[in-house]
């Protein structure tokens, strides 16, 4: 097992250091560069020549690459265009707040999908187990901006129950030791401002989350129909072992397995899908830095923040494989 | 699997209950006024920066020597009281306010003043960036005492030297005549700081990285800025909050309110959303598609700036036949800019006549004006000896929208559509604003006529058509030389009534000259909740609103019944 993620993590780097050549040669074949933004309706040839020239962008790419790479292994990602600031100080600001959100869409996502899945799979044929697979067809179908748009209109606007921005009230004095909102709250005894991070989260969450939703409650519902045919729970049931208790140690923990690393696959994806409802309620986190760096050409950002990105889903990924081989004896990771 | 489905109504129930307690919306009371931005500042040290919010946050912190008059264009005293030119116009002395203190307690006084602009014109290499400092170096023609490869040096700068004549006398020495120096005075960027707060939190230090980024490791501009305004800097909390509040040692009127919030919200539909929730209480760049929404809604208003902008269909007269006279007439002639003004503007287009709005001093109310006349277009093309159709391209951008120009797709539609009727034949061409269009069109590679416009920086005509017409440029194609002169002489005249005389003449032979044909300025429009007033919004947008004069009524009516400020 030691073998196994020692090898994984030594993977790690030619996959890091491909990715990074790829990066760089695909952000600057996008059209323009950071000049176009900068100077707006004073671009003149001149000027764009002398902001190019200030940013070493005339220089070979291999040159500028070396440079990059030279100062990357000394972890220093260098500063964003647009803010000046560190990359590496946005990424520690900005990465709890996607990653909370994550977190938080995926509990909603597996809160809600797995017992869906569960119960229309008992229910085979049954209205519920139809109308689960509409609502999960729903559920993938809607653009998840356009539900959070809606979820918006309707909860705070309308209704006016939840906030409809930002991580917390700015009326609320608040500390923020570690970055993640409702775990600060907790940790520096203001339930206030936990309670408040968790109202904030909520539509968010939800938003974010309804795609994966509709995917495990999909997947639950297949593997739970698989494993309900197999041998042993026939032989569990014949036995007339309950069947609360054959439901619960053999068919839902065998079914869980192709669960688990859909959530670990989702749960990378959802990195990705937290820029359109980060961007639609203010969450100041990976994905609307990211967001706005495409649109600015804000090429340090671009290289440093996806590279994080792509680490992390590495590393989500690698933690995914682990589990596979606790939860299945079977399994031998070799 | 019962158990679960009590716990899961419970946990439903329970956060139900909750919300409908405490947080869902109701930021702010009469105390405190929540503002969504676009944007964080780039930072809060305003030679340093060109950003709107960078500006915004700072015009409330800091002031210079001049300002403007509140929602207009005519610069009126701030720190300092009255001024006087030298017959040669390159010295200028100023009579600075008195009992005056910066926010950290250090006086206000005419080494300050110094201080800062010595502080400006020896700035190290890594601060000579064009996007660095902007407004040193355009606004106010700033060189650098030791200038870095590519930046201006003291010969190109219109800054000669400051004298400290006494506490409360100081004199700005020129290298050139120039009256555009008091309307740059009053740009947030060379507002006058507490030097021993850049001192003593390293302002300047930092360096340029590889990237040729300044990376500023000092922590005035982030956590110190110091300045004489009505609100002072009290926290920043990035992507979050930048709270401001009342300084009640102000020299002038104390602000109404006694705390700023502003939170940055990049995307336009969750501003309007904050509004409508009461999250916030005022927001800017509202979208033309949201202005009925708004105006629908009793418990909002919409205040409109007046325009600060033009959008023209430039002429490159280096591209025949638009070197004819009788042609560019035709041209003006052919378009039907009320139409274009009327349905794309969502009713914040007002149909120009010239290349500067009507707010700026200078402005003149007697210019040649061209009817929407297609027949009379088609026989000045005939007047010239040309063939109809008379082809021409005309180039637009896409994958943009301005101020002045929401979609221009749809302008370039209805004009080309105008000119095909008017005896013309357009060759459309269009490039993608980013990455070349503007340097195409700045470079003289963009066809006949292109659509574009101008932001202005400060309030001075100088700034609309001294930018574009002082010299030949690539953009417009020609040498006009009785135009350059009569800017030139504009530029310098130092007697405001003189000098307004002269931009109104030079508009009148601009427009009879007709190097373009400016079609609309475009009025920008903040949002608020109904109970706020006071605000006055200025054409020079940021650079000139301050909420020191914003109260907020009674609250309560703003907010939907089911919550309560929490």
């Amino acid at each position: 097992m030691l073998q196994f993620v020692v090898r994984r993590l030594l993977l790690l780097v030619p996959i890091l250091l491909g990715l990074s050549i790829l990066l760089f040669l695909w952000i600057r074949a996008l059209p323009g560069g950071p000049a176009a933004s900068l100077l707006g309706e004073r671009a003149t040839p001149e000027a764009v020549a002398q902001v190019e020239r200030q940013y070493g962008l005339d220089r070979p790419i291999w040159e500028q690459y070396l440079r990059y790479l030279r100062r990357l292994a000394h972890g220093d990602l260098g500063n964003s265009i647009a803010s000046r600031r560190p990359i590496t100080e946005e990424i520690q600001r900005r990465f709890p707040a996607t990653i909370e959100l994550a977190m938080f869409a995926m509990l909603f996502a597996v809160s809600v999908g797995v017992p869906l899945g569960f119960f229309a799979a008992k229910r085979y044929g049954s209205a519920m187990d139809h109308g689960s697979l509409v609502a999960s067809l729903i559920g993938i179908s809607i653009p998840v901006f356009f539900l959070a748009i809606l979820l918006k209109y309707v909860f705070s606007v309308k209704l006016g129950l939840l906030p409809t921005i930002g991580r917390q009230d700015v009326l609320i004095d608040a500390e923020h030791p570690t970055g993640f909102y409702v775990l600060d709250g907790i940790i520096t005894l203001n339930p206030e401002a936990a309670w408040d991070a968790v109202l904030h989260l909520i539509l968010p969450a939800i938003a974010l989350g309804s795609i994966p939703l509709a995917i495990i409650a999909r997947i639950t519902r297949a593997s739970v129909l698989d494993v309900q045919n197999e041998d042993y729970v026939r032989t569990a049931r014949a036995k007339g072992v309950s069947s609360a208790i054959v439901d619960r140690r053999h068919v839902f923990r065998n079914a869980l397995l192709p669960v688990v690393t859909i959530i670990g696959l989702q749960t990378g994806l959802l990195l990705s899908g937290a820029i359109l409802t980060e961007t639609v309620f203010a969450i100041p986190g990976m994905g609307t830095w990211l967001a706005g760096a495409i649109e600015n050409r804000d090429y340090p950002v671009l290289q440093g923040g996806i590279l994080f990105v792509a680490l992390v889903f590495v590393l989500v990924n690698l933690v995914v494989d682990v589990s596979y081989a606790y939860l299945d004896p079977r399994i031998r990771v070799s | 699997m019962g158990r679960l489905k009590v716990l899961a109504l419970a946990g439903v129930a329970g956060l139900v209950l909750a919300a409908t307690g405490c947080g869902g919306g109701g930021d702010g009371g009469g105390d405190t006024l929540v503002f969504g931005s676009a944007a964080d500042p780039t930072a809060l040290d305003g030679a340093l920066i060109s950003d709107g919010e960078s500006i915004r946050a700072l015009y409330q912190i800091t002031e210079g020597l001049t300002r403007l008059e509140p929602g207009g264009s005519k610069v009126i005293p701030s720190l300092a009281v009255d001024w006087t030119t030298s017959d040669d116009g390159l010295a200028w002395t100023f009579n600075l306010r008195e009992d005056v203190t910066f926010h950290d307690g250090e006086p206000f006084n005419a080494d300050a003043v110094c201080f800062n602009f010595e502080r400006w014109f020896n700035f190290p290499a890594a601060l000579q960036g064009d996007g660095t400092t902007y407004y040193w170096q355009y606004g106010f023609g700033g060189g650098f005492k030791n200038p870095a490869e590519g930046s201006p040096g003291p010969d190109a700068s219109l800054y000669k030297s400051c004298e400290a004549v006494d506490e409360h006398t100081v004199t700005l020495n020129l290298t050139k005549p120039s009256a555009t120096v008091l309307a740059t005075l009053s740009l947030p960027s060379l507002a006058i700081v507490s030097p021993k707060a850049l001192e003593e939190f390293d302002a300047d230090a930092g360096s340029q990285n590889a990237d040729g980024i300044f990376q500023p490791t000092g922590t005035y501009a982030t956590e110190h800025p110091t300045g004489t305004g009505p609100y002072k800097f009290e926290s920043w909390t990035l992507g979050e909050q930048l709270v401001l509040v009342r300084n009640d040692d102000y020299w002038g009127d104390k602000a109404q309110t006694q705390k700023i919030i502003f939170r940055p919200i990049a995307d336009n539909a969750a501003r309007l959303q904050a509004l409508q929730t009461g999250e916030i209480q005022g927001y800017d760049l509202v979208e033309p598609q949201d202005v009925q929404t708004i105006q629908g809604d009793g418990n909002l208003q919409l205040l409109e700036r007046p325009p600060f902008n033009v959008g023209y269909v430039g002429i490159n007269q280096a591209k025949p036949p638009m070197d004819n006279l009788l042609v560019r007439q035709a041209v003006a002639h052919a378009l039907n800019r009320q139409e274009v003004v009327d349905s794309f503007y969502a009713g914040r287009g007002v149909v120009a006549t010239q290349f500067m709005p009507q707010e700026i001093q200078g402005y003149a109310d007697d210019v040649t004006t061209y009817d929407y006349d297609p027949n009379k277009s088609k026989q000045l093309l005939q007047q010239a000896g040309l063939t109809l159709p008379v082809e021409i391209e005309f180039w637009y951008p896409t994958d943009v929208s301005r101020d002045y120009m929401p979609d221009p797709k749809r302008n370039f539609e209805a004009f080309a559509a105008d000119l095909n009727a008017a005896g013309f034949k357009v060759v459309p061409k269009s490039a993608p604003w980013r990455p070349d269009y503007v340097s195409k069109v700045n470079d003289g590679t963009a066809g006949q006529l292109f659509l574009i416009g101008w932001i202005a920086d400060f309030a001075d005509a100088d700034n609309f058509i001294g930018t574009f017409f002082q010299t030949p440029s690539d953009q417009f194609g020609f040498t006009n030389q009785e135009i350059h002169d009569l800017l030139d002489k504009a530029e310098q005249e130092a007697d405001p009534d003189a000098r307004i005389q002269l931009y109104q003449e030079a508009n009148r032979k601009i427009m009879d000259f007709l190097p373009g044909v400016p079609y609309v300025y475009a009025k920008a429009a903040l949002a608020f909740d109904s109970n706020v007033q006071g605000f006055v919004p200025s054409p020079v947008g940021v650079g000139g609103e301050s909420f020191s004069t914003v109260s907020i009524g009674d609250e309560g009516s703003d907010e939907s019944e089911t919550t309560e400020t929490g």
